[in-house]
């Protein structure tokens, strides 16, 4: 059955809404959002790869023999937090461009890069 | 949608919403962390930063022809190659058949801890997650770099803060509910971090919370107040403390005569060397992340201009 795929095809839609915004928007900020649902995305695609049907979450306990994969929830786990760090730098860059350019709109601060020159 | 507030928020209520649904997938660490993160404090960053930068979008350039066309190409490719993919939930996948197996039934015996995502994050990969800790730690300094250059002078500091108390005078309700909130945050903290290796749990989370705790003083009591009660200099130095003190338990047990990172040598038990290892390492991941978001929000917010 072909629509047992489903859940790549929800990552799927998640990545492009995310890779739509930051192609189409010209604000910095709705950029930087893009990027976060992208990556959401790339969390879901791992994690829904380490389910199992019937499993448990990966904690040892008596009595139970079947547990979900836990390494892809290894690699997320940092990559949230590795994920937040970029962010926050990003969101640096934005607000310096801001205080440099007064805007952090991409049309405007191409306009003052071009009178500049 | 104009209003970045609403667009930021927007972004908080999906932070949750994946969060519950990686609950739903069995992956109970990567929910507490992104419930954390993704609901917690990226959505505050997110906010300081458009107190900053304007709340409102003027959105004259809005082509969205070349943009669909692209993002519609790129998924049908994308939709096309799943086609060979495994099935959802099924278990002779074949990422499920390699390195996942000898986790599950080993780990047990050789860190003796319960918590399989632990075992695997401390011990076995903790090469990876070293390198996670410095990549965090990098983009705390990268932050520090960007915001301390050129900030504002002293005299807007004092008015930015007077007009801080005045707004928090206001706030009674607030400000008593969190000092009652605030203990009972710093202990569940100190709990996720220390019972990360039998439950769900573990440095990354334990350091979001604490941070959490720490930003939500801030907020409410003002910088000025915070920054009375936390040293900068001394999360600073914490954040450093923390990836020295990974690196440092790699280097003992290379003088122990082990590989690096490999805590078998640091007792005379192999476990109860795990279990040291481990805990030590989880205690320096904690200290990092909860130091450098500290400090990102203190150069975010301390940024703020008032009219």
């Amino acid at each position: 059955m072909i629509l047992g795929l489903y859940n790549y095809w929800v990552v799927v839609v998640l990545m492009m809404i995310g890779l739509y915004i930051v192609i189409a928007h010209g604000n910095l900020i709705k950029k930087i959002v893009g990027l976060t649902i992208f990556q959401t995305a790339v969390f879901i695609f791992y994690i829904s790869m380490a389910k199992v049907d019937g499993a448990t979450a990966p904690v040892l306990a008596e009595g139970i023999s079947q547990y979900s994969n836990p390494l892809p929830h290894v690699l997320i786990l940092t990559a949230i937090v590795v994920g937040i760090a970029t962010v926050a730098l990003g969101l640096a860059l934005a607000v310096r461009i801001n205080e440099a350019y007064g805007s952090i709109e991409e049309e405007s601060i191409q306009n003052q890069d071009n009178q500049e020159c | 949608m104009r209003d970045l507030f609403a667009v930021v928020m927007m972004l908080g209520i999906f932070g949750l919403l994946s969060a519950s649904f990686f609950v739903v997938m069995d992956a109970v660490d990567v929910a507490f962390t992104e419930a954390s993160v993704g609901a917690g404090i990226s959505t505050l960053l997110m906010l300081t930063a458009v107190t900053l930068t304007g709340r409102l979008e003027d959105g004259e350039r809005h082509r969205p022809m070349w943009a669909l066309v692209v993002v519609f190409i790129t998924g049908g490719l994308l939709i096309y190659g799943t086609l060979d993919m495994p099935y959802f939930g099924s278990a002779d996948a074949p990422i499920h058949q390699h390195v996942a197996p000898r986790y599950i039934h080993d780990s047990m015996q050789e860190t003796g801890l319960p918590n399989i995502v632990t075992s695997v994050l401390a011990s076995y990969r903790g090469f990876d997650t070293f390198g996670e800790v410095v990549v965090i730690f990098t983009a705390g300094m990268g932050v520090l770099a960007l915001l301390t250059m050129g900030s504002r002078t002293g005299i807007h500091r004092v008015m930015a803060d007077s007009i801080f108390y005045l707004m928090h005078e206001q706030h009674l309700i607030l400000r008593i509910l969190t000092k009652i909130l605030i203990p009972f945050i710093l202990l569940f903290a100190l709990y996720v971090q220390f019972h990360g290796d039998f439950g769900p749990g573990g440095g990354f989370q334990a350091g979001v919370i604490f941070a959490a705790a720490i930003i939500l003083y801030a907020m409410v009591f003002g910088l000025s107040t915070a920054r009375r009660v936390i040293n900068r200099t001394f999360f600073k130095l914490l954040s450093a403390i923390g990836v020295l003190l990974y690196g440092g338990v790699g280097v003992v047990s290379l003088l122990n005569g082990g590989n690096f990172l490999d805590y078998n040598v640091l007792a005379d038990d192999p476990v109860a060397g795990q279990h040291l290892g481990i805990l030590l390492i989880e205690f320096g991941v904690g200290c990092t992340v909860a130091s450098v978001m500290v400090i990102i929000f203190f150069n975010f917010s301390g940024r703020r201009e008032f009219p």
